[in-house]
């Protein structure tokens, strides 16, 4: 069987089946269990009931995320109800031996952003996390999926999890990306070509000159978003770029365990010949700027474009969700992109929060103010993030802007900790779902790169920072 | 979780496609630590609304939601099954299930009904005009059927999925009985791997 040419993605999990048996799922070995405060209490309540033990305390690894306030980190937690999961978190870490990375200390960020940056995301490696958006670490090369509480539990108690199978898919972008195109437009045209269930069943391979060319960060904003697309998992095969991501990461191997590593992980390619249940290939050099203009990421258009008319979508199913994601966005079809005014702008999310994202939006701050009334907030994934923009002065540029300067976490991505919209705002946000009520009950949340999220909150609609070249 | 044979009783119709989970329970509702009591946060922010399907009393006891295609999108939170299953779901019939959201209904016991689009259609439209409609969900026979209607279909769910559900059986258990095969497997891994420990 092994001399038969396979993808990547059935080269991972092919070596991670602990036991296969006919018509039931696979038994995979868990290499990375990763635990946040939301999805994990009720995982180790079970446990403790059932007088279980934790299988490997070693590879597993806690951070607080989903709660954390991005403001006032030097006093208590002001919502009990958080502070409550967090603590629960804290206790449960303590009674079963797991690290954690808790509130205020150096390791603590959004979990999809820590394991990349302290080297412990690894070509080859199965990752799994009670979060959708595990997908992130694919763009090591890893098989990363997200899981629900109860398979939480199981990975605890056994580090191992049944999975039936997953069909493969490549979604391939040649050619050159054109100034001002990034990872993050990539992974809207994508998924505004296959739909938010396009890769339902599927782990897709991102493929092509295009995703080659892209920082290991660029792919981790790919990966990280295809859940948004149905998929499984996202994976990039690891390379030379991967190969000097890792090199000297905390948890990177060292030595003659780098160089065994290394040899190892440059197996990890889907062979020549090897045939994908399904293909896509997108042309890179056709791709614009991309915004979400309704409630689900399927739903975006180019930048240059305007609002689509539900009336003209050819199925009823999507021109009735179309009418009522207009209704809800409070947006009317033939308006300019450009012409759609916003108050909010959020820069952060596990897949926009990294240090090249900030980079990316304080090169169009700088020198520049944001429009009068904009409530602009910019949220580091980590405390490391943060601490490496601090160094390079980014800080700065952003709150001479008139953007706030907060602490790590996943903060308005999701609003479950104190930021969010009230009814009706309107925000560019470089997360991840554009969902009703997603950034707080009533807020409209529309999906953008880091770089038109900057140009955007100086400009006061939606712009490029090319736009803004052009005024001035 | 508890045994699922047959799921017999109406039903209510959701007639909304790409239903995801931050709808069918909001994240404020995901601080709870606690595994009850998410069915009063179903479709929190929709049932705002006093002309939304779950408001209607004529639909009250429902013990199957019919929705529209792509159900359960996006966030992997087990709550959203919770919640439904709180509320007082025992199967969901939709064309299509987010990968995650299937996954987790089979672990908790709420059926996902996957049934082809004219059928959904049909469902939809029935149950809409006709509240009081039985509709039944056969695990065994792997059916779904509604006599007054003419529906009589399958559905698909693999075999081991099927009897974990009519026995109620716990994966943990299942899998501890191969814990030799899980030695076995950690004797072989590469030792670069990395461990969480303090580097």
């Amino acid at each position: 069987m092994t001399d038969q040419p396979r993808t990547l993605s059935d080269k991972v999990w092919d070596r991670h089946v602990v036991r296969t048996a006919p018509g039931e799922p696979d038994l995979l070995y868990v290499d990375l269990h990763l635990v946040h405060e939301v999805t994990s209490p009720q995982a180790f309540e079970s446990l403790r009931l059932a007088g279980r033990a934790l299988r490997r305390p070693d590879l597993t690894v806690a951070t607080m995320d989903h709660n954390v306030p991005t403001t006032g980190l030097d006093r208590p937690v002001a919502d009990p109800v958080s502070a409550t999961q967090m603590a629960t978190l804290a206790r449960n870490c303590e009674e079963f031996g797991v690290r954690l990375h808790a509130m205020g200390q150096p390791g603590q960020g959004i979990v999809h952003i820590i394991g990349p940056e302290q080297g412990l995301t690894q070509p080859g490696m199965t990752i799994v996390c009670g979060d959708s958006h595990t997908s992130t670490h694919g763009a090591l090369g890893a098989l990363a999926f997200g899981i629900g509480t109860t398979e939480i539990e199981h990975v605890l108690a056994t580090q191992t999890v049944p999975q039936s199978r997953p069909g493969t898919m490549a979604v391939s972008v040649e050619g050159e990306l054109a100034a001002g195109v990034t990872a993050k437009d990539v992974i809207l045209a994508v998924i505004g070509r296959i739909g938010t269930a396009g890769g339902v069943g599927s782990v897709v391979e991102y493929r092509g000159s295009a995703i080659r060319s892209l920082s290991v960060e660029g792919r981790m904003t790919v990966c990280n978003m295809s859940i948004e697309a149905g998929a499984r998992a996202g994976m990039v095969a690891p390379d030379e770029t991967t190969f000097d991501y890792l090199e000297g990461r905390l948890h990177a191997p060292k030595g003659a365990a780098w160089e065994a590593a290394l040899e190892d992980w440059r197996t990890l390619v889907t062979d020549e010949g090897a045939v994908f249940d399904k293909e896509v290939v997108l042309d890179a050099a056709a791709l614009r700027p991309h915004v979400s203009w309704g409630t689900n990421p399927g739903q975006v258009v180019p930048i240059d474009d305007v609002v689509p008319d539900p009336e003209r979508l050819p199925d009823p199913g999507q021109r009735d969700a179309a009418r009522r994601a207009l209704a809800y966005m409070d947006l009317i079809a033939g308006t300019p992109m450009r012409d759609v005014a916003v108050d909010t702008v959020f820069v952060g999310s596990c897949t926009n929060s990294r240090i090249e994202d900030l980079r990316a939006a304080a090169t169009v701050l700088e020198g520049r103010r944001v429009a009068p009334g904009m409530r602009a907030l910019v949220v580091p994934g980590s405390f490391r993030v943060k601490a490496q923009a601090e160094t390079e002065g980014l800080d700065r540029i952003f709150t001479e802007a008139g953007f706030e300067w907060r602490g790590a976490g996943c903060s308005m991505c999701l609003a479950m900790n104190p930021d969010k919209l009230s009814a009706g705002e309107r925000c560019a946000s470089t997360s991840n779902r554009n969902f009703e009520g997603r950034q707080g009950k009533g807020g409209r949340t529309h999906l953008v790169s880091p770089a038109v999220a900057a140009a955007t909150a100086v400009a006061g609609h939606f712009a490029t920072p090319a736009d803004l070249e052009a005024v001035t | 979780m508890e045994p699922r044979r047959i799921v017999t009783g109406t039903a209510l119709p959701l007639d909304r496609s790409d239903v995801d989970t931050d709808q069918i329970i909001p994240a404020v509702w995901l601080k709870r630590v606690e595994r009850t009591g998410f069915g009063a946060g179903l479709f929190a922010a929709w049932r705002d609304d006093p002309g939304f399907v779950l408001n209607q009393p004529h639909h009250r006891g429902a013990k199957i939601l019919v929705a529209g295609t792509n159900f359960g999108t996006g966030s992997s939170r087990e709550h959203a099954v919770w919640a439904l299953e709180d509320y007082g779901f025992e199967a969901v019939v939709s064309p299509r299930f987010a990968d995650i959201f299937r996954s987790n209904c089979t672990k908790v016991g709420l059926v996902p009904v996957q049934v082809d689009d004219l059928t959904g259609a049909t469902l939809l439209q029935a149950v809409a005009a006709d509240p009081t409609l039985v509709v039944t969900v056969d695990v065994a026979a792997r059916t779904l059927s509604a006599p007054a209607v003419g529906i009589d279909v399958g559905f698909p769910l693999d075999d081991f999925t099927r009897h974990r559900l009519l026995e109620g059986l716990d994966d943990i258990d299942l899998t501890l009985g191969h814990a030799d095969a899980i030695d076995a497997y950690e004797r072989r891994r590469p030792s670069w791997l990395p461990t969480t420990a303090p580097a």
